[in-house]
């Protein structure tokens, strides 16, 4: 029987960040931080195997079962609703989904608004929930250039510290919800191989208490 | 019957049907369709609320049916005392998130209305193990309380939406967004601990229930009938199979009591879903007690490694002109001791065959042989 734990990262930046908190939480695999191209490391001894995707699609590889665990942004959970277990805030990669307006903006509350967003099921969840009328215009990237185009009158976007938005003279109006890195477990995984998913857990737990929520 | 030449589904549907027969419950036909109405008034039952509609040459909106409790909880009278025993194997058409789009899904399951007592609901899970270990000896079935749940939910004293909310991170195993929901929602603390230590506790009846008993909010007659169900199952050999887990969460405007969620390692979503469901037959003005389950056979399409080496076993070639009553024989000789023939002109693009031979006068020659 297969009980190798199969461990989705997030390529980029947060990866390297997790993969260490991992590492400090005894999941280790030596060979991830060797400079190459390679997308799959295992650790045999330990039964690992760890594989970097792109940071959107972790949630698709654990939902689907590729993958029995892995660490993705809520975000990314919030805007798929994945169907998994979301176990534990590793309170790293934190962020904030913000509401966001040209410094002049005024909102007219007679007008449908017009808000541009790569997180439509957000946005359209967020403005629901205040029982605004809103027109969603679906971008890829480069959202911060709708409002300045008069594509849209506001935007919906991940912040961090908030500088492309002031180098485009926009800034936050409302915090739709904070963001970080969350640890998720495939349902049936975690029957499966429920001793080791548990231990991730705690191990990982333990390195981020004290850890300002 | 010979089951040889079924497909795995095929099979696993014939196992199924036996397990349940064995047990005393009779199947249950139904149509395709049914009135749009029964639906639309039980929405929030369905997994989808999305349904294929049509209307009858009677003007009637019809559904092609996306649920199948709803009808037999429909076409059943309440009767003292006995309980009506039911399986059935039908198609549902549902949305599929995979396929984004409508699906047609084979569920088999049982259904056991009427005066559901103890030995009612213990026979129901062990089915539902049974169903299981029918598909792998490799399975799980959690099982969780829904009136432990909500009596502690209830503790925290917030509103629907913070309880819409709150059942959401139960049903994530998700113990950090659970706090800081409730206390934002200024929740008792004392509420909010045992809720957090709820989501964490999972395992094995014996070593969940004794921290069970020991939590004040938990209702004390919902944790004995979960030791009570749980000890029946162990007895029979089948409580290795069982795991306390209270993520599962069904509706509670329609599940109450016992509810419970398999899987089968190797299939990446619970392959088994069932629970009691009083409060349906209460809005469906029945009074009599309900509990059943539902066995996904779509989720395991892919789970049988069973991949077929060849398309056919033989393919007879024959030249055009060659009587139809000698290739009728030579055919029929082939294919005598069950394995299959095709017979053809030329041997078709891209078909897998076991071995080709030639039909030249009465004789059949072999001109290749691949097993």
């Amino acid at each position: 029987m297969n009980k190798t734990l199969n461990i989705a990262l997030p390529k980029g930046r947060l990866g390297d960040k997790v993969y260490a908190m991992f590492a400090r939480a005894g999941f280790e695999c030596p060979d991830i931080l060797e400079e190459n191209r390679k997308l799959v490391f295992e650790n045999a001894a330990l039964g690992l195997r760890y594989f970097w995707v792109k940071p959107s699609d972790v949630a698709v590889y654990v939902e689907r079962g590729a993958a029995d665990v892995g660490v993705a942004g809520k975000d990314i959970l919030l805007e798929y609703a994945p169907d998994v277990y979301e176990m534990l805030d590793l309170k790293v990669g934190k962020c904030r989904m913000c509401v966001a307006a040209p410094t002049d903006f005024r909102d007219d509350r007679r007008r449908t608004l017009r808000v541009a967003t790569k997180f439509t099921n957000i946005a359209a969840g967020y403005y629901a929930s205040l029982g605004r009328d809103i027109d969603i215009i679906h971008l890829n990237g480069s959202v911060e250039i709708a409002p300045i185009l008069g594509l849209s009158d506001v935007i919906v976007d991940i912040v961090e510290t908030g500088r492309t938005l002031r180098e485009n003279h926009l800034e936050v109006r409302e915090t739709v919800v904070p963001i970080s890195a969350r640890l998720i477990a495939n349902k049936a995984s975690y029957e499966f191989k429920r001793e080791k998913i548990d231990a991730l857990r705690a191990g990982l737990a333990r390195g981020t208490e004290g850890t300002e929520a | 019957m010979e089951t040889g030449t079924m497909k795995y589904e095929e099979r696993l549907v014939f196992a199924l049907r036996a397990l349940y027969r064995r047990f005393g419950y009779r199947q249950f036909k139904m149509r395709k369709f049914e009135e749009y109405d029964l639906y639309a008034r039980n929405k929030d039952f369905l997994i989808s609320d999305n349904i294929i509609t049509f209307t009858d040459l009677n003007g009637k909106l019809m559904a092609l049916k996306p649920d199948v409790t709803l009808s037999i909880v429909r076409s059943g009278t309440d009767a003292d005392g006995g309980v009506q025993k039911v399986y059935y194997n039908e198609t549902v058409y549902r949305v599929s998130a995979a396929a984004r789009g409508f699906r047609e899904m084979a569920q088999s399951g049982v259904e056991c209305i009427g005066a559901v007592d103890d030995f009612c609901l213990a026979e129901t899970l062990m089915l539902a193990v049974e169903s299981l270990r029918t598909i792998s000896p490799d399975c799980v079935l959690d099982v969780s309380h829904l009136d432990i749940v909500s009596a502690l939910v209830d503790a925290l004293g917030v509103g629907d939406d913070v309880r819409r909310d709150v059942l959401k991170c139960i049903g994530e195993k998700n113990p950090h967004e659970l706090e800081a929901l409730c206390r934002a929602a200024g929740a008792d603390a004392g509420a909010i601990a045992d809720l957090k230590q709820l989501v964490q506790t999972s395992g094995a009846p014996a070593q969940v229930l004794p921290a069970l008993k020991a939590m004040d909010r938990a209702p004390a007659a919902a944790v004995e009938q979960l030791e009570t169900l749980t000890a029946a199952l162990d007895a029979l050999g089948l409580g290795d199979y069982l795991r306390i887990d209270f993520s599962v969460v069904g509706d509670m405007r329609y599940y109450n009591g016992v509810v419970f969620k398999g899987f089968v390692s190797g299939v990446p979503a619970g392959v088994l879903s069932g629970g009691q469901y009083d409060k349906l037959m209460r809005k469906m003005r029945r009074s009599a007690r309900a509990v059943g389950f539902a066995v996904y056979l779509d989720q395991l399409e892919r789970f049988s490694s069973e991949a077929e080496d060849y398309d056919v076993d033989t393919v007879l070639l024959y030249a055009p002109g060659t009587s139809a009553t000698a290739l009728l024989r030579a055919v029929r000789a082939l294919s005598a001791d069950g394995r299959s023939v095709t017979a053809q002109h030329t041997v078709p693009e891209k078909l897998r065959f076991r071995r080709l031979v030639r039909l030249d006068g009465d004789e059949v020659k072999i001109i290749e042989q691949n097993a």
